[in-house]
């Protein structure tokens, strides 16, 4: 099932609503990295708070889809990520080092916003 | 209490079904929270593993006893090309270079026993096998 992306001003959020395959995380970078440029967006939020499960694929993809829009010119965050999914990340010995993460939606916003403010208009 | 299920992996989404039907298993056999999620989680890979080297094969889902504990039983096999090096394919970041190399020394890590068994041109089958706390 393709994940919905919105568009929320210069911000696209990726709002994850059920289990992904691998295909689907695939699509989800390659559409992102497209609509980063079509809408000329500086921030992405990825929420994640629907996955039950991250395994070492789809952690590697969201490293993939958090490089990527760096290099697009957009700031990604990982939003929801769940407490047992964290542990497992862990205990399988992931990381999601590079990627900035936040508690939820409004926290992943707050940062992009802090960032924006930041970096001042382009 | 005897169950057990079996899932056919060809393709990516069979990969979700296993882990599904898994922890719907774990949590029949009294597993919950976190360990739901690791169970869930090794499964992903040990699906995923047999998809990356081998193309297709099986995962059979099941429920075990020990000295009075409950707990599952997780059997991936298939008939793809087999490890040449059991040894070097559960060193963390070894991989032949088709992922991480990070799936099967983290599943190892994930349950409470992890065997391999694999000969070169036959296939490989994990065994892997959780108790509840």
């Amino acid at each position: 099932m393709p994940v919905p992306i919105l568009k929320q001003g210069e911000v696209l959020i990726a709002s994850i609503q059920a289990a992904l395959t691998d295909h689907d995380l695939l699509q989800l970078k390659d559409e992102l990295a497209d609509k980063i440029g079509r809408f000329r967006s500086r921030g992405v939020i990825i929420d994640v708070t629907a996955l039950d499960v991250m395994d070492s694929f789809a952690t590697r993809t969201l490293r993939g889809i958090a490089a990527t829009a760096r290099l697009r010119g957009a700031q990604a965050v990982v939003v929801g990520i769940q407490p047992d999914v964290a542990i497992a990340i862990v205990q399988l010995g992931l990381t999601l080092q590079g990627v900035a993460t936040a508690l939820d939606l409004e926290e992943g916003f707050e940062m992009l916003r802090r960032s924006m403010v930041k970096e001042g208009p382009q | 209490m005897t169950e057990q299920m079996r899932v056919a992996v060809s393709r990516d989404a069979d990969i979700v079904t296993a882990r599904q039907l898994g922890r719907d298993l774990a949590t029949r056999a009294g597993f919950s929270g976190s360990d739901l999620t690791l169970i869930a989680t090794a499964i992903s890979e040990v699906a995923r593993n047999i998809i990356s080297y081998a193309d297709n094969g099986e995962i059979l889902l099941g429920l075990a006893a020990k000295d009075g504990r409950q707990g599952v039983l997780v059997v991936a096999q298939d008939d793809g090309p087999g490890i040449p090096d059991i040894d070097q394919a559960m060193l963390d970041g070894f991989s032949t270079g088709k992922s991480l190399g990070l799936g099967l020394p983290g599943a190892r890590r994930l349950m409470d026993e992890f065997e391999i068994e694999s000969e070169v041109g036959k296939g490989t089958t994990i065994t892997m096998r959780k108790w509840c706390r």
